[in-house]
């Protein structure tokens, strides 16, 4: 089963705009690019092509290891809106 | 009502975890105005846990709790699993205590029944919501800003979990380290119950905790467990997130490596899953406790970094905090002083209770544990299955030999300078819990 399938089993509500705001400029010259790692739910990827952060905020499970973990210590985190965002039934 | 329709109130709790509703209820039966604020679209819906609760604090603040709310299972049987690559070992704790039990529970149910009792007595609470900052005014927390208006009290309790963004606000905590916290992800599998009382020796409502050492697991800091509900398993790990940072590893791919193990996986076989999740968990103990109070604020449960991570408590400190947090919020209502020195009583009666006398117990345990890592949580995990591998392999090699190659390897694998250091270790771990 991959991330994407588990992911899949998660009830969200997304947002039209990022609760998770890199700052994209310092990504360029971060080295462990970390947070595409440890995201449990694979919301950081690195386009190479593009040297360019992908935020995928809808998968978002509001832990906060991306705001611990991250080097350059860059990533504007809030929590979604109100309304939007995770429920999770099974918590 | 007139007063809360102005925007202002008595007390503001932010957070509908068991921290926040402990706290919130406390103060309403006292008979003051009390609004609790929660971001997800019910108290329990962005919470995650493994999954147990603990009857005798729950007791203390819903006595009636075990006949009324929705639990899964009362634990009866703790294992403490050691794995290997391929092999195990494990041992069991079997007791139906009905005295102080645990309970599985799923926080989306347990934690919306508990809201729904604090609403009962009293309490306000506001749903879909997140408090996006505290205002403050004299150097004195007197209210809160959500997204759409601002609501003012003469106290706030800051419940908002392990991220609390607002505790971070005014200075409380400094910057979180990946090395006190853990992340912990988790799966809710389903599986009928017939299969869960079959393959954990279960009746009917009696439920088996699963604690996992080693595995995929080895020479990090990181526990698996499994928690059996009445109909699914609840299946996750939690690891040192500076652990998982070093090492480059993705959680949920060290989760599956857990469910395949070959102890682990006729446990859940043919169970589909219902439902994935993560959260983090508050490690850093008794040293990274932040300011638990100030001019009209308090803070309580994950938010105030009350974990017991040894003994795999948590809701109960919140619920013992948000209650001792609340208790004092009273006195200050009554007495019209909302002072830092007024709140300081919060934390001397968490000083009094078992919250800070356990996390200061051990408050040597995670830098020891940083520190030899590799050893109690790998080598020596190892050893246990090597030991009992050579102690029931039947190969016609006389014994004696057989104990001494073990003695032999165990030295010579580990080497007798590590080994010193680690028995130093240990015994310096034992002093500051047993004696200072």
């Amino acid at each position: 089963m991959t991330i994407d399938d588990k992911l899949f089993t998660v009830k969200y509500k997304p947002d039209e705009s990022s609760h998770l705001r890199p700052d994209l400029e310092k990504c360029k010259s971060c080295k462990s690019k970390i947070c595409t790692t440890i995201c449990p739910a694979k919301v950081y990827e690195w386009e190479e092509g593009e040297k360019k952060l992908t935020v995928n905020y809808e998968n978002c499970l509001e832990c906060g290891a991306c705001r611990i973990a991250c080097e350059k210590n860059c990533i504007n985190w809030e929590y979604p809106k109100g309304n939007k965002g995770v429920t999770f039934k099974n918590g | 009502m007139t007063e809360i329709s102005n925007n202002k109130t008595e007390v503001i709790v932010v957070g509908g975890g068991p921290a926040g509703i402990a706290c919130a209820v406390t103060i309403a039966r006292a008979g003051h105005e009390v609004i609790l604020i929660e971001r997800g679209s019910f108290a329990g819906s962005k919470n995650v846990f493994g999954g147990a609760v603990y009857a005798q604090p729950i007791r203390e603040i819903f006595p009636n709790f075990e006949k009324e709310a929705p639990i899964e299972r009362l634990n009866i049987e703790h294992k403490y699993a050691i794995l290997g690559n391929e092999d195990s070992t494990v041992i069991s704790y079997r007791h139906k205590d009905t005295d102080t039990p645990s309970y599985s529970v799923i926080r989306g149910k347990f934690d919306r029944w508990l809201a729904e009792q604090a609403k009962k007595e009293g309490v306000i609470v506001v749903e879909e919501t997140v408090v996006r900052e505290l205002i403050i005014e004299n150097e004195q927390v007197i209210g809160v800003k959500t997204e759409l208006e601002e609501y003012y009290s003469d106290i706030v309790v800051l419940a908002d979990g392990v991220n609390s963004l607002l505790a971070k606000q005014i200075g409380f905590r400094d910057k979180m380290d990946p090395k006190d916290v853990a992340l912990s992800v988790k799966e809710v599998i389903k599986l009928d119950s017939q299969k869960i009382n079959e393959r954990f020796n279960l009746s009917d409502d009696e439920g088996c905790i699963y604690e996992i050492f080693g595995g995929p697991m080895l020479g990090m800091l990181g526990l698996g467990f499994i928690y059996t509900n009445k109909e699914s398993i609840s299946i996750g790990l939690g690891v040192g997130l500076d652990a998982l940072c070093d090492r480059k590893i993705k959680p949920y791919e060290l989760l599956d490596e857990l469910k395949k193990h070959p102890t682990i996986a006729p446990l859940i076989k043919d169970g589909e899953l219902l439902e994935y999740s993560a959260h983090l968990i508050p490690e850093g103990g008794y040293k990274k406790i932040p300011t638990l109070f100030g001019a009209g604020v308090m803070i309580a449960g994950d938010a105030a970094m009350l974990v017991n991570n040894l003994h795999w408590e948590g809701t109960n400190l919140a619920m013992i905090s948000g209650k001792l947090a609340g208790e004092t919020a009273i006195r200050a209502l009554v007495k019209g002083d909302f002072s830092e020195k007024m709140l300081s009583r919060y934390q001397k009666e968490l000083e009094n209770s078992f919250v800070i006398k356990d996390l200061k117990t051990y408050r040597n345990l995670m830098d020891e544990a940083h520190q030899r890592a590799e050893s109690f949580m790998g080598y020596y995990l190892e050893q246990v299955n090597e030991f009992f591998k050579m102690f029931t392999t039947v190969d016609s090699v006389p014994k004696r030999q057989k104990y001494h190659k073990f003695i032999f390897d165990f030295i010579k694998k580990r080497n007798i300078i590590e080994l010193f250091k680690d028995a130093f270790s240990a015994f310096k771990l034992f002093w500051s819990i047993l004696i200072k």
